[in-house]
């Protein structure tokens, strides 16, 4: 895999839109055409090269190209949007739909990242060392569908709205979570490692939440049928589970409803 | 000899009463009487003839005074600004016709920036619920004329919308509704005892924040799961849940009626998302509609304007020319204030000195600040640069769209002299832009 260092050498005025870091984008093209892809501040169209200088070597494929970004990047945006192959390291905080609508790859954040990461992504994984801020792995407004697959793992706390519509993959928060887990979701799995203040679950037709920690104030849409053992994460637990929502439609499966369920850790 | 205006439009709350009488000098330059209106609504009319109005732009100098200066300078000024910036936001739009708020969208189309409207601070959680879970609306005549169960959930009429109750749903005779308040129940969910819950049959003192976990409760008994409610929810016992949800599964016409309550408490369009699922749920034993207080008397006409405009009905982002983009978080006003992300910023039509955050102001302070607003308010005193206009339904007329989005006429009863419309205004900003993007070009 060959790697492109882009190191910050200027600072946006206002928030650059950074959505031509790819792997997808770089690859194939020498560090001067790197340069010239477009980024936007506002209504100003500006290269990547007017804010970065470029090192190293892109791949021929996505695949074969890992992208490394040094420098302060807290007022910068889009990294990793719509990629499909390869990998991205972000050495600072970044701004916001890091890996939005990603297909696949692996980004890895050593600091923060704000809101709308991964939103709607469908596969790939996205590992954040730091916190999230709001909507991990939700759906675009208006969007019915959020993350529909691969792995988000945030090794601090996030916001709220985590697998908001969600249908598939999984989202795992190491730290604690503010409100809103799943809300309307009709699949996928948020293991919550931390403290949930409430409204895990709501409008749920379909989908698995684990919290470890403390679970404030639970919806009254679920309903607690018996204590299992399951596998998370890499490890065994012991879990009360919570059938639900009561309150939202429900499918079935060869005559038996499919209910949505909250693990919650004795 | 004084003259009596008939049928004249209320530029108030978002009732958008149309049955004002107003009576005005044979001048036309005073406004003598006003009936059929509230008390504010009064005092909106009072002010147009008011002698301490001001009627030209004025700049601020740099010793920090203002200085008057002509339409012309103020029109060159602000497009000269708005070709300059990178990434401009013009917000406002609750006192506004639908005309200039057309107007606007030329403008910031054309400056290639930011657009919002008060949703942003008020019903742009509605917004949303609706983009994820549709709107089963109706119409205030229907509500009039039909509904003979009212919820009115984290909203206060009796101060915020003076005639709503009186107009349209618990005290008027409608063609169904013959004998108005008596045959109807009235339901208040909120956690103050408000005026509005003194008036009401049920008052259900949610516990402040968790309206969701209510609105989850009613769904569980429509979804037959009555017996899994807990002894209490929200601070609401579990009988008097199963009381109020016999009463709405038995409504023969029902409609909620949604303020702040839900949209500024946590979860904020989830809450709105939740009633409106819950209105879906009551619409498979009975009839059920839901409707959102709107606060200005033509705050749904941006919504309805920019909608077909662009696409969107608030928080746009027209930066990239070719096509519009919104997500609130991202786009919307006060988000983007606080990151410091805009670099102008025109607010007409309300009030953002008072209604933003602080930190916000101070954000948007640092860089220039137009407002176009009739009135001398915080965000006129602030400005570097205030443009006064005519005041909407009082020195100018246009359209209007009340909060069940139907669009009425409202009419001019003073004479504006000399003072410009909002549209007149942005119009010419944006024919300025259109010469400066030429140059450029």
């Amino acid at each position: 895999m060959e790697t492109v260092k882009m190191t910050l050498v200027q600072q946006p005025e206002l928030f650059l839109e950074c959505y031509s870091v790819t792997p997808d984008k770089f690859a194939g093209k020498s560090l001067a055409e790197i340069a010239d892809l477009p980024a936007h501040e506002g209504k100003v169209q500006w290269k990547l090269g007017d804010f970065f200088k470029f090192e190293g070597k892109s791949g021929a494929t996505a695949a074969d190209t890992k992208i490394v970004v040094n420098g302060d990047v807290r007022r910068m945006k889009r990294f990793g949007q719509q990629m499909t192959d390869g990998e991205i390291v972000i050495n600072s905080d970044a701004d916001m739909y890091i890996g939005g609508w990603m297909r696949g790859g692996k980004i890895t954040v050593k600091g923060n990242a704000d809101s709308f990461l991964g939103i709607a992504m469908e596969g790939g994984e996205i590992l954040i060392e730091g916190d999230a801020q709001n909507h991990v792995g939700s759906a675009y407004r208006g969007d019915w569908r959020g993350m529909s697959g691969g792995l988000i793992r945030v090794k601090g706390k996030a916001g709220n709205d985590i697998g908001t519509a969600m249908t598939g993959g999984t989202i795992i928060i190491e730290g604690d979570v503010f409100i809103h887990v799943l809300t309307h979701a009709e699949g996928g799995t948020v293991i919550i490692k931390g403290d949930v203040e409430g409204r895990v679950g709501g409008q749920l037709v379909k989908g698995d939440a684990y919290i470890f920690g403390n679970l404030l104030y639970p919806l009254p849409g679920y309903k607690m049928i018996g204590t299992v053992e399951k596998e998370v994460d890499g490890a065994t637990y012991t879990f009360d589970q919570y059938i639900g929502d009561l309150g939202e439609r429900k499918m079935t499966k060869k005559g038996e409803i499919i209910y949505g369920n909250i693990y919650l850790k004795k | 000899m004084p003259k009596v205006i008939e049928n004249v439009g209320c530029p108030y709350c978002g009732c958008s009463c149309d049955d004002v009488r107003v009576t005005v000098s044979d001048d036309g330059k005073k406004v003598l009487e006003v009936e059929n209106v509230c008390a504010i609504g009064t005092e909106i009319f009072k002010h147009g003839s008011s002698d301490h109005r001001i009627r030209s732009p004025r700049l601020r100098q740099p010793d920090g005074s203002m200085k008057d200066i002509t339409y012309e300078e103020a029109i060159e000024w602000t497009a000269q600004h708005l070709h300059k910036a990178k990434k401009p936001l013009m917000y406002g739009f609750g006192s506004t016709n639908c005309e200039g708020q057309a107007a606007a969208a030329r403008t910031m189309e054309a400056a290639g920036g930011m657009l919002d409207n008060c949703a942003t601070i008020c019903h742009g959680p509605s917004f949303l619920a609706i983009f994820d879970n549709g709107y089963p609306t109706c119409t205030l005549g229907e509500v009039k004329n039909r509904a003979d169960v009212i919820v009115y959930w984290g909203s206060n009429p009796a101060h915020a919308h003076p005639r709503h109750m009186s107009r349209y749903s618990i005290f008027p005779r409608g063609f169904f509704t013959g004998k108005g308040q008596k045959k109807r129940t009235v339901i208040v969910i909120d956690p103050r005892y408000t005026d509005t819950a003194n008036v009401a049959d049920y008052h259900l003192q949610v516990k402040q924040g968790h309206d969701y976990e209510l609105f989850n409760a009613f769904r569980m008994v429509i979804h037959g799961h009555a017996a899994d409610i807990p002894d209490e929810v929200a601070g609401i016992k579990k009988e008097q849940i199963l009381e109020v949800a016999e009463i709405m599964k038995n409504a023969r016409f029902g409609t909620t009626f949604f303020g702040m309550g839900l949209t500024h408490s946590d979860g904020r369009n989830h809450n709105i998302d939740i009633a409106i699922s819950l209105t879906r749920d009551l619409n498979k034993v009975a009839k059920w509609t839901i409707m959102a207080m709107r606060g200005h008397y033509n705050i749904a006409g941006p919504g309805v304007v920019w909608s077909w405009t662009f696409g969107f009905p608030y928080c746009l982002d027209l930066t990239k020319k070719d096509h519009a983009h919104m997500n609130p978080g991202e786009t919307s006003s006060v988000d983007m204030a606080m990151r410091d992300e805009v670099d102008m910023f025109i607010n007409i039509g309300t009030d953002a000195g008072a209604h933003f955050p602080i930190p916000a102001v101070k954000h948007l302070k640092k860089h220039p600040w137009v407002t176009i607003d009739p009135s001398v308010c915080m965000a006129s005193e602030i400005a570097d640069l205030h443009i006064p206009v005519c005041i909407c339904g009082v020195d100018t007329g246009g359209i209007v769209y009340r909060m069940d989005n139907v669009p009425i006429q409202f009419r001019a009863v003073l004479d504006p002299q000399g003072l410009l419309t909002d549209e007149e205004l942005l119009n010419k900003i944006a024919d300025r832009l259109d010469e400066l993007n030429a140059q450029e070009a």
